[in-house]
C-alpha cells in the first residue's frame, strides 16, 4: 500500500512538472507539427511516394508521433540528472521506499506526459489529411504507453550512468538521434542496404513506429503482432533493468 | 542510559584517506547531540552514513536499534534529515513538498493533512506555503527542510549545518525552532556544525571532530569546566593588599592585575563568588564589583587541536 503511494506521488510530481513547465507543452506540439508540415511537405513534393492516400506527408505522420514519444522519454528520464544535481534526488531515495518503486513511478510519469503529448498529435491528424476513427485512436494510446515506458527505461538507464548534464549532447548525438533516424519513421524500412537494414531492426523504435503506421494507416512492413510483442519486452525489460541498477547503484545515485 | 544513535568504529575510507576514522559515538534519546568540527572534518560522511546515504569501510551503527547497512530501510523510515546542501524542486510548493514527503514515508493519508498543517505552523511559512519554493529566501528554505523531515515523526532528525550561510537573525530564528522542536516533539536531533555558538547554545553534549577522529565529546559545559580555566574579574577598594592576601588561597591559580581591575583564574568559578566576597570581608577589603566568566567552545577547540575551528579551513 505505502508503495504504491511511492509510485503515485512520484507520478503526480512528474505530472506537476509537466503541466507548469508550459513552454515545453508547446514546443513539443509545434515541433513535430513543423516536421509534419516544412520537412513532410518539401520533401513529399520533391519525391514520389505512391500506394499511400496523403502520399509522404502521411506517411512520417507515425513516424513523427514516435518521436515525440522518443525526445519526450528518454529527456524526462535523463532529467534525474537535474534532479541529482539539485539534491532532489536525495530526498527521493533516502525514503523508506523500494527503488523499483521510485523507477516505476518515474516510468509511468514520464509515459503519462508522451501519451499527453501523443493524444494531441493524434486529434491534429487532419493537418496532414489521415483519417482517425475512435478505434484507431485508441488502439495507438494503447500501443504508445509500452513504447514510451520503455523508451522512459532508456533514460534512466543512462541517468543511472552519468552523472552530470555534460553528457547531455552525446545522449543526443550517440542515443536520440540514431533511434529517431534509423527507425524508418522518415523512410520506409524495406529494401535498405545490408548494413543499414540491420541496425534498423536493432532500433526497438522501428517496431513502434511500424506498429503505428499498420493502426493509423493500415500498412506496415512488420506483422503487427511481431511489433506490439518486441514492444512489450522491451518496456518490461528496460523498466526491471533501470530499476536493477537503481537498486544497486543508490549509494553513487545518492 | 537510553541510546538512540550507538556507533563501533565506523569508519570511511576513500581510497588511503580516512575520512572518518574509527568514530564511537553514543547519542541519548531525546537529547539535541552536536557534532562540531571545521570544513573538512568528515561531519557530513559520518552524517552520511548514520542516515544509509553512504555505506561504512570499517566499523558499524545503530540508529533507533537497527543497523544501518542490514536494516537500511527501517533506519530511514526511523530519521529526519536536513542536507547541508540544498534539495527542493523549485517548482513544487511547500505544501506540495511535505505532501510528497508525507507520501514517501507512508504517514497515513485521514491524519496527513493535519500533520502538514502543524508542521507549517512550526516552521511559520505563513502564505508562501503555497507558492513555489524559487521564490523562498534562504532561510525559508531551510525551515522548509526542517519542517519536511519532520512530517513522518522520526525519531532522529539529522540537521546537516543548519544555518550555514544563513545570516545572523535567520541563524538565531532557525535555533529557536530547534528549541521548540526538542521541547515539543519527542525526537533526538543530531546536528553538525562549526558555529560554536551553535554547538554552545543549541546542544546538551558535543563531540569534537577532527581530521576524522571524535577528540573528546562531552556537555558544552563540562568541556568547559575541563578547561579549568574560568576567570573572575573583581574590582575592589584595596588592590594591593588583595592580591597579597588572595594568592594564599589554594583555590586561585593565577592572579593577573590590571590597573584597578584584578583577574582570578579558578575552577568552578560559580562556586567561588560568595567565598570570595566573604574573604575579602574578612579583610576588611569592600568588593566594589565582581564578575565571573566561562571559557567559550572555541578555548575548548583550541586546547584539543592545537588550532581554532576558522583556521583549520
Ligand atoms: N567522494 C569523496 N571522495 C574523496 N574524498 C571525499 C569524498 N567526499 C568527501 N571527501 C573528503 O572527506 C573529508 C571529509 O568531508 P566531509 O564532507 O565529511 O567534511 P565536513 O566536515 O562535512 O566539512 P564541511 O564543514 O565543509 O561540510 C574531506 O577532506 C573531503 O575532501
Ligand atoms: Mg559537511
Amino acid at each position: 500500500m505505502a508503495e504504491i503511494e511511492g509510485i503515485y506521488i512520484i507520478w503526480l510530481r512528474e505530472m506537476k512538472r509537466f503541466v507548469r513547465y508550459r513552454s515545453r507543452i508547446l514546443t513539443s506540439v509545434v515541433t513535430p507539427l513543423l516536421w509534419l508540415l516544412i520537412f513532410g511537405t518539401g520533401l513529399g513534393s520533391a519525391i514520389r511516394f505512391g500506394g499511400i492516400p496523403g502520399g509522404y506527408q502521411a506517411f512520417i505522420y507515425p513516424g513523427i508521433i514516435g518521436q515525440t514519444i522518443l525526445f519526450t522519454s528518454i529527456f524526462s528520464g535523463v532529467s534525474v540528472i537535474i534532479d541529482r544535481q539539485y539534491g532532489f534526488l536525495k530526498e527521493i531515495l533516502v525514503a523508506p521506499i523500494a527503488r523499483p518503486s521510485i523507477v516505476f513511478g518515474k516510468a509511468i510519469g514520464i509515459s503519462t506526459t508522451a501519451v499527453i503529448q501523443g493524444i494531441i498529435l493524434l486529434l491534429l491528424s487532419f493537418v496532414v489529411g489521415v483519417q482517425m476513427t475512435p478505434l484507431i485512436f485508441i488502439a495507438s494510446i494503447l500501443l504508445m504507453i509500452p513504447i514510451s515506458v520503455g523508451l522512459a527505461g532508456v533514460g534512466l538507464l543512462i541517468a543511472s550512468f552519468t552523472d552530470s548534464m555534460e553528457g547531455f549532447n552525446l545522449i543526443m548525438s550517440f542515443v536520440v538521434l540514431p533511434i529517431f533516424l534509423l527507425s524508418g519513421a522518415l523512410f520506409p524500412v524495406t529494401g535498405l542496404p545490408n548494413f543499414l537494414q540491420v541496425t534498423v531492426y536493432l532500433d526497438p523504435l522501428t517496431y513502434g513506429v511500424d506498429a503505428l503506421r499498420h493502426i493509423i494507416l493500415g500498412q506496415g512492413a512488420i506483422p503487427l503482432h511481431i511489433s506490439v510483442i518486441v514492444i512489450l519486452v522491451f518496456a518490461v525489460v528496460m523498466v526491471f533493468l533501470s530499476a536493477l541498477m537503481f537498486s544497486k547503484k543508490e549509494q553513487e545515485l545518492m | 542510559m537510553d541510546y538512540i544513535i550507538e556507533t563501533n568504529n565506523i569508519t570511511k575510507k576513500y581510497g588511503d584517506f580516512i575520512a572518518v576514522n574509527s568514530v564511537n559515538l553514543k547519542v541519548p534519546n531525546n537529547s539535541v547531540y552536536g557534532i562540531l568540527g571545521p570544513n573538512g572534518a568528515g561531519k557530513t560522511t559520518l552524517i552520511s552514513m548514520l542516515c544509509t546515504i553512504l555505506r561504512p569501510t570499517g566499523g558499524s551503527a545503530t540508529v533507533n536499534g537497527y543497523d544501518v547497512v542490514k536494516n537500511a530501510r527501517e533506519v530511514r523510515a526511523s530519521i529526519g534529515i536536513v542536507f547541508q546542501s540544498r534539495a527542493l524542486d523549485d517548482i513544487l510548493t511547500g505544501r506540495e513538498h511535505l505532501d510528497m514527503h508525507a507520501s514517501l514515508y507512508g504517514v497515513p493519508g485521514e491524519i496527513r493533512k493535519k500533520r502538514i498543517d502543524e508542521v507549517l505552523d512550526l516552521i511559520d511559512l505563513g502564505e508562501k506555503a503555497d507558492e513555489y519554493t524559487k521564490t523562498y529566501s534562504g532561510g525559508m528554505k531551510r525551515r522548509l527542510e526542517i519542517g519536511r523531515g519532520l512530517v513522518h515523526h522520526p525519531r532522529v532528525l539529522f540537521l546537516d549545518e543548519p544555518t550555514l550561510g544563513l545570516d545572523p537573525q535567520t541563524r538565531e530564528k532557525i535555533w529557536e525552532y530547534i528549541t521548540k522542536l526538542n521541547q515539543e516533539e519527542d525526537i533526538t536531533v543530531l546536528m553538525t556544525t562549526h558555529y560554536m555558538e551553535e554547538a554552545d547554545q543549541l546542544c546538551d553534549e558535543v563531540a569534537i571532530i577532527n581530521q576524522g577522529k571524535i577528540i573528546k565529546s562531552d556537555s558544552p559545559i563540562n568541556l568547559k569546566r575541563e578547561l579549568k580555566a574560568d576567570t573572575i574579574t573583581v574590582k575592589v577598594n584595596k588592590p594591593e593588599s588583595f592580591v597579597q592576601k588572595v594568592k594564599t588561597l589554594d583555590y586561585v591559580h593565577k592572579v593577573f592585575e590590571d590597573d584597578s581591575t584584578i583577574k582570578l583564574m579558578v575552577e568552578r568559578g560559580e562556586n567561588l563568588v560568595p567565598p570570595l566576597v566573604n574573604f575579602a570581608n574578612k579583610n576588611g577589603i569592600v568588593v566594589e564589583s565582581i564578575e565571573l566568566q566561562h571559557p567559550n567552545l572555541e578555548d575548548v577547540f583550541i586546547s584539543y587541536t592545537g588550532t581554532s575551528i576558522t583556521e583549520g579551513r
